[in-house]
């Protein structure tokens, strides 16, 4: 406990939260590991929380008949992994793969929720973070989507 | 001035669109640095600015990497052996290696990007003492559009190089990392306060990749980019590539991001 | 160097004369399709004798004097740069050999006497100079090293000459062999000739030319202090290369551009605009090529094509890559302003914009005053 206590208040992704801020989240925290190759969840699984990868990579995949899985973006160290968690249906909407051994944090989605509840200033302090992290990643994902490499032809 | 005749020894495909021409170099002891250009002519077709993508400690040939997009690159790509192909230069400015000796070096490209430093990358290693860690992060389209594949695949597995690889679209085979080569940066190794950063690209990727290194400390003064202009001479004499103040050509290609001065942010300059 | 010597019509035509006899392809003011054009010229006959040309923004017309005078006009829409550059110069000639292509040597240049140059027009041939010299480019390099000018002092500014605030006016300095000051006044028609460089000084010895009267020099000399201070428009040179520089993302670029046609007459008609482009060709059987200079202009949509379209797109940016590069960004390539203050880009821009006008426009709308000026009203207010 204590353990994942400390890794979050040291986290840049904390920075700024109070020391009893970061005690109600990291409560709701285990620490895992995965190694790779591992599938940490599959489509349509139940979404039971966030995990924060400390280390390794991890690979969204999607499952496509007659083509096998399809990496379509990579997660590193200090990203958070799955939001589906926070709205119904609550079900993944990709495998999360292992590429190279992983350890990271796992936390408990529906008590971290009301936690929020409980404590909207606390809410609001995850919403800001957890939205800058999305929004940054959307940024990343339209340079994808811009096919820069491609031929001008 | 004038285009040197320089016999054609080989050509490879590298990809679909892309070739590597190997030439006769334009004269004995011909040489040039990492970054450099040359102004290759197909005769009575017309000259287009290409890259040197060889090993610059290697002076008995010329290599050049050429995607072809248009009418000039299209006749310089469907040369064959014994044919022959003009060469004006070596033009412009080369990687700034000297600012790098004694630090951490990023080296960050995509797609063809990685031409123009293939030649500082075999530089390098050759002096590999002169540097700290060195890294390349490398992003393509696709796993079939990885540049000089065989090369990377070299390269990843020495000890005193770090290769990462990202594709945008991954297709079926590939279960390597999918993403913005952006996102390879907080796999490196490297110390912010010191380190230098060598990235070259299309433009949006380049700018993106600025931003991110920024954010991660890399200070302007010690991000290096290779632009690219419309040439028509290659020695700062027809106007076409200009950048502000610079001419692509003989200030460039090579750029710190601090002499460019915001020209790299400004829209339509 | 010497003294000044005095010269008549006559004298004039001697001088001609004298410079066709060295070997020299003469070339002049003339006037054709009512413009004063350059054209060869053999005599004083060939000049616009006793024509006066007014201009103004968008506005160009000859009109008679009523007198002889030989340069009673200041400059047409074409400049040296028509004999040192020409468009459609074929600067490369190859043939197909057994192992590839070979050079075909050049023909030799021409050699011009550029006759009636304007101190403008000199100034503009020293800027071109740093343009072409540094990079040993032949076209220019051949027929600029064998030319000879003759340069003829302005005392009469057209309205839209503005040579005085840049230094490059309405009196040569520098950069010419022979300089010519016509005096005209009732029944007095002289020339004041000076010579700039040994050769000069070897022609004008060879006519029959006397000392000149020290009130015949200062009576040349007032008349030329009189132009520079009857000028019609000034350029304020003071900071422009930061002004213009700090002021990319101005809004004045776009209401520019909302007026600018983009008909690239103004980089057509100035002395010091060097852009150009390549054309290929080959002979249908492909024996041998040619590679030809043509000029070319940042204000077409080609200009700055790369990977599939123009980095410049919008008029306003044209407008402003080529006010900027010849105001500011020139200082730093080449160490001078790239400007001479002929008016040429003024009278032949079909829509009449001004480059002292919009500099001034910028300098009254500098963004960094702005910034300070918002800044000054925050920190009055707290």
């Amino acid at each position: 406990m204590s353990e994942v206590f400390d890794l979050l208040a040291d986290h840049p992704f904390f920075a700024g939260m109070t020391r009893d801020q970061i005690q109600v989240v990291a409560e709701t925290g285990t620490m895992v590991s995965y190694h790779e190759g591992q599938t940490i969840f599959a489509e349509g699984t139940s979404a039971t929380g966030p995990l924060l990868i400390l280390s390794g990579d991890v690979g969204l995949e999607l499952e496509t008949p007659g083509h096998g899985p399809q990496v379509i973006l990579t997660l590193h160290s200090g990203e958070f992994l799955g939001w589906s968690w926070l709205y119904p249906p609550y079900r993944w909407t990709y495998d999360a793969h292992v590429d190279s051994n992983t350890s990271a944090i796992r936390f408990d989605g529906p008590r971290l929720k009301e936690a929020a509840e409980v404590d909207p200033v606390l809410g609001y302090e995850l919403m800001k973070r957890f939205t800058e992290m999305l929004v940054n990643r959307m940024q990343s994902i339209r340079i994808q989507l811009l096919d820069v490499y491609s031929s001008p032809r | 001035m004038h285009p040197v005749s320089c016999r054609v020894r080989s050509v490879g495909r590298e990809l679909a669109d892309t070739f590597t021409l190997e030439l006769d170099p334009p004269s004995d002891g011909w040489s040039f640095e990492p970054g450099q250009f040359t102004m290759l002519y197909a005769f009575g077709v017309g000259e287009v600015p290409i890259a040197i993508s060889g090993d610059p400690g290697d002076s008995t040939r010329l290599v050049q990497t050429i995607r072809a997009v248009g009418p000039v690159t299209d006749s310089l790509t469907s040369v064959s052996p014994g044919d022959a192909v003009g060469v004006r230069g070596p033009f412009g400015s080369p990687w700034p290696t000297e600012v790098a000796e004694g630090r951490d070096v990023l080296i960050i490209t995509g797609g063809i990007g990685i031409a123009p430093l293939r030649p500082l990358i075999l530089d390098m290693l050759e002096h590999r003492h002169r540097y700290g860690n060195v890294t390349l992060l490398y992003g393509a389209r696709s796993p079939d559009e990885l540049l000089f594949a065989d090369q990377l695949q070299e390269w990843r597995g020495r000890f005193d190089l770090d290769v990462l690889i990202t594709v945008d679209h991954a297709g079926r085979v590939w279960r390597g990392p999918v993403g913005v080569v952006t996102s390879l940066i907080s796999r490196a190794s490297f110390d912010p306060e010191s380190t230098v950063a060598f990235v070259c690209g299309p433009e949006i990727m380049m700018r993106f990749t600025i931003q991110e290194l920024g954010r991660k400390g890399i200070t302007d003064d010690r991000l290096y980019v290779s632009m690219e202009r419309n040439m028509k001479c290659g020695i700062g004499l027809c106007g076409h590539c200009q950048l502000g103040r610079h001419f692509v050509c003989k200030d460039g290609p090579i750029l710190s991001c601090a002499e460019m001065c915001g020209a790299f942010w400004t829209r339509e300059v | 160097m010497n003294k000044p010597l005095v010269i008549d019509r006559a004298g004039v035509d001697a001088l001609i004369a004298a410079l066709i006899d060295r070997g020299y392809e003469v070339v002049g003011p003339t006037v054709r399709a009512q413009t004063i054009l350059y054209d060869t010229i053999t005599s004083t006959e060939d000049l616009p004798i006793g024509l006066r040309d007014r201009q103004e923004a968008g506005t160009y017309r000859l009109e008679e004097r009523g007198d002889e005078a030989l340069f009673g006009y200041v400059v047409g829409p074409q400049s040296l740069k028509k004999y040192l550059t020409p468009p459609g110069t074929v600067f490369w000639r190859g043939r197909r050999t057994e192992s590839g292509f070979e050079t075909v040597e050049e023909d030799e240049s021409p050699r011009y006497a550029f006759f009636g140059a304007r101190p403008c027009d000199v100034a503009a041939m020293k800027i071109q100079d740093d343009v072409y010299l540094p990079v040993g480019d032949g076209v220019y390099t051949e027929r600029r090293a064998r030319s000879f000018t003759v340069a003829v002092n302005c005392t009469e500014p057209a309205s839209t000459c503005f040579c005085a605030s840049l230094g490059t006016g309405p009196a040569v300095s520098d950069g010419y062999d022979i300089a010519l000051t016509e005096v005209l006044s009732g029944e007095h028609h002289f020339f004041l000739a000076e010579a700039g460089t040994e050769e000069g000084a070897e022609v004008l010895s060879s006519l029959a030319a006397r000392t000149a009267r020290d009130e015949e020099i200062v009576g040349a000399r007032r008349l030329v202090v009189g132009a520079a201070d009857h000028m019609g428009r000034s350029l304020d040179t003071d900071g422009l290369k930061e002004l213009l520089s700090a002021n990319l993302t101005n809004s004045i670029w776009t209401e520019i551009g909302d007026r600018c046609l983009a008909c690239t007459n103004c980089t057509m008609v100035c002395p010091t605009c060097f852009c150009s482009t390549v054309e290929d060709r080959q002979a249908l059987d492909g024996s041998s090529a040619e590679r030809v200079r043509t000029w070319d202009s940042c204000f077409t949509l080609d200009f700055s094509y790369i990977h599939g379209g123009p980095v410049r797109s919008s008029p306003g940016a044209r407008y402003r890559q080529w006010i900027t590069h010849k105001l500011s960004s020139w200082q730093d390539q080449f160490g001078s302003i790239g400007c001479v203050g002929c008016g040429r880009c003024i009278t032949w821009c079909p829509v009449g914009i001004d480059i002292t006008k919009e500099a001034a426009a910028v300098r009254e709308r500098d963004i960094r005053r702005v910034k300070v000026g918002i800044q000054n009203v925050k920190e009055a207010i707290e």
